[in-house]
């Protein structure tokens, strides 16, 4: 691996990472808000975290 | 000012402050200078051992010809474990034990053909086992078509034979009562969570049924799978993204076959928007249904190969502090992280089949006005 390489797989961790944080806090505040709700709201949210993490996988292997 | 420093301390606190303190400081000047002692003599061996440890997590990605539990000596060739028969395709079939390999260090001689192993693949070679190179130093011998029944097949099936044992029985017990027996109390609710929150809700109560078979399969063979690939034997299925490729292509054939009037319409000629747009979005959303299956690959090869490339780094750190700190901070951290593979191998089995329950779903889905 060369230094641009590790650079882009780092950039690409944190923005993976963010937009997973992202989700799982709002999946927190809507199970807060409503927590009869909860499971719909994990099943939401793990999709959107797959999809999200596909993603960064795909760009770490291009990578 | 060192001298100060000591007498200060002697004076003001009580002695046995002191001695912790001197105590935990030699400690660490102790550790320190061990390990800058440790650098010195052999950052050279080091070095070395780090291509070693780089090498022996690649080689156990790779699928392979034999199965081999534990190596006793690397130099003199001794290995635990026991052969696989290869079964290649070189003018007309090839059977043969692949311990004629003896785990890649010779050339095995089948009918007057040479085979040798090379990066864990079967070439073709001559008597001597010479491997020839192009530029990019790619080996340029002839591949034969390789059917062997690798590492990896012997435990997809086992796998199958496994979930055939248990749900042929499950399903048995229910022909005397409705209550499961044995194995099938603990797998009942597992099948009744897949098909209550993974099938109903995604595909819909019409069309659910002719889709669990399907969806059940996938779900248990990944998660036996990946609970497999936790054990000490070394077992990678999940991390070929072979394997990954074919169950991700059922997924996309099973979609493409099944799927409905409404669903291919919605691809060439989205309604309910303008022309022009239905000519912009008929590419894109082709192009989508490739890839939805190929992250599906990519996303359950990837979590299980970077789970087992972190956990042996973490199992190789041991091998180079080679001190006192190495053992249980490898050890502690390889626990804490074995359980949350514990928790990755359900997850990547649940996502797979949520996401095929998904596009499943959208196969089938009726029209509805909007």
């Amino acid at each position: 691996m060369e230094i641009p390489t590790i650079v882009g797989a780092g950039l690409i961790v944190i923005g993976a990472g963010l937009g997973i944080g992202k989700i799982g806090g709002s999946a927190m505040d809507a199970i807060a808000r409503q927590p009869e709700a909860s499971g719909k709201i994990q099943t939401a949210m793990l999709i959107a975290a797959a999809l999200i993490e596909g993603i960064g996988f795909a760009a770490l292997f291009a990578s | 000012m060192h001298g100060f420093f000591e007498t200060d301390i002697l004076s003001d606190m009580q002695k046995p402050f002191y001695v912790k303190v001197l105590l935990v400081v030699t400690l660490l000047l102790g550790i320190n200078a061990f390990a800058q002692e440790k650098d010195h003599s052999s950052s050279e061996e080091k070095g070395s051992l780090k291509t070693e440890i780089k090498e022996f997590i690649g080689h156990h990605l790779l699928d392979s010809h034999d199965f081999t539990l534990f190596t006793i000596d690397e130099e003199k060739n001794e290995h635990v474990g026991f052969p696989l028969p290869v079964i290649i395709w070189d003018d007309g079939l090839k059977v043969f034990s692949s311990s004629k390999f003896h785990h890649g260090e010779s050339v095995a001689e089948v009918d007057g053909n040479y085979y040798a192993l090379y990066h864990g693949k079967i070439v073709k070679t001559d008597a001597e086992g010479t491997i020839n190179y192009d530029e990019d130093h790619h080996a340029t011998n002839v591949k034969p078509l390789d059917f062997s029944i690798t590492k990896n097949v012997v435990f997809i099936f086992l796998v199958s034979a496994l979930m055939l044992f248990l749900f042929g029985r499950m399903a048995k017990s229910y022909k005397t009562s409705a209550l499961p027996k044995g194995i099938g109390r603990l797998l009942e609710p597992i099948v009744l969570y897949i098909r209550d929150d993974i099938a109903i809700p995604n595909i819909g109560k019409k069309h659910y049924k002719k889709y669990m078979s399907y969806l059940l399969t996938v779900f248990f063979f990944i998660w036996i799978i990946n609970l497999l690939g936790l054990t000490p034997l070394g077992v990678n299925v999940t991390n070929n993204i072979a394997v990954t490729f074919a169950l991700a292509i059922l997924t996309y054939l099973i979609t493409t076959f099944t799927a409905n009037k409404n669903y291919w319409k919605h691809i060439f000629w989205m309604p309910d928007v303008p022309v022009f747009m239905k000519i912009v979005l008929a590419p894109i959303e082709l192009l989508g249904t490739f890839i939805k299956p190929f992250s599906l690959m990519i996303r359950l090869y990837a979590n299980i190969t970077a789970g087992h490339v972190v956990l042996m780094s973490i199992l190789g750190m041991m091998f180079i502090f080679k001190n006192w700190i190495g053992s249980p901070l490898s050890f502690g951290l390889a626990f804490a992280l074995s359980l949350l593979e514990l928790l990755v191998a359900a997850l990547q089995a649940y996502i797979f089949t949520m996401l095929s329950a998904l596009y499943f779903g959208s196969a089938v889905e009726e029209h509805h006005d909007h």
